[in-house]
């Protein structure tokens, strides 16, 4: 698939949640979906800072949107149901365009490891990361 | 918002918390997701999330995404360190773990209830669940660190 192709399909399948944050897919980074939003009153927590839940939630979405990809068209018929996540983060984030990327440690059988990172100008200086794992099913019906 | 820092103690002293989430609830990221004041405790605060489409993570079954959730426990979890110390201190989240154990069921408030366990010199230690309506069975469980700084509005 084309990172057109690619963009269009996280892009499709972004719920409303994403949406109402100000989420889109910025670009594509090694084969895998940037997402991002703009600071607005919708991300912010104390004044001048981005809300910790705020970043997890893209994080998430990012981790999520890494995930499916990776899966493809093959597995898109395979239920992703996450089942904890673990959030650390590392500086404020301050009133600018946030970035998130999510990376696939392993696809097992039942479960998938993924991680993904949150920076703002300079990606090598991560505001936030997170550890996700995912049960993987088959769908009941298939 | 101005240098000044909102008065959120009760006329008794301590620490308000419904006064503080009432004014989080007017804007930024708590407002947007609609969240609100429920109860306090003396180490603890409960807060809600009332169900909106907006919120929605799988189109499918309507349920709401995890998102909002880390949201909401993220701030009950900050308010209960304030609770149990009886003041306003500025901290920032050192670490957050969450568990979801089942879907949020749709159309129901999400309650999350935020226990401070422990606090010392620079670290509060807390816990809470989240539920939609019985705490016995909850919805997600979590974990995790808050750590003061020195200058909480920059």
């Amino acid at each position: 698939m084309s990172d057109t192709d690619t963009i269009e399909t996280v892009l499709g399948f972004m719920p409303p949640f994403a949406k109402t944050m100000g989420m889109t897919v910025d670009h594509m980074q090694g084969g895998l979906p940037v997402i991002t939003y703009d600071y607005g009153p919708q991300v912010m927590g104390r004044p001048g800072f981005l809300h910790g839940g705020a970043m997890s939630g893209l994080m998430e979405i990012a981790a999520i949107a890494a995930l499916r990809v990776t899966l493809g068209k093959d597995e898109s018929n395979l239920k992703i149901k996450p089942v904890n996540i673990t959030i650390n983060f590392m500086r404020g984030g301050r009133e600018l365009r946030t970035y998130a990327l999510g990376e696939v440690t392993r696809i097992g059988r039942r479960v998938a490891n993924v991680e993904a990172k949150a920076w703002q100008d300079d990606p090598s200086k991560p505001i936030a990361t997170v550890f996700m794992n995912f049960l993987l099913s088959a769908p009941r019906s298939a | 918002m101005n240098d000044e820092r909102p008065d959120t103690s009760s006329p008794q002293g301590g620490f308000n918390p419904g006064m503080f989430q009432q004014m989080m609830s007017t804007h930024g990221h708590s407002g947007h997701l609609g969240i609100l004041y429920r109860a306090h405790g003396d180490s603890w605060v409960e807060l809600e999330l009332p169900y909106t489409p907006e919120l929605i993570g799988d189109v499918d079954t309507g349920v709401i995404a995890s998102g909002p959730i880390i949201s909401l426990m993220d701030n009950a979890t900050s308010l209960s360190v304030w609770t149990a110390i009886g003041k306003f201190r500025p901290q920032v989240t050192l670490d957050l773990r969450v568990d979801y154990m089942r879907p949020a069921t749709p159309g129901k408030t999400v309650v999350g209830r935020g226990e401070c366990y422990k606090t010392t010199r620079s670290m509060a230690f807390v816990r809470g669940i989240a539920h939609d309506g019985d705490p016995d069975d909850p919805v997600a469980h979590v974990a995790g660190t808050f750590i003061r700084i020195e200058n909480f509005l920059g």
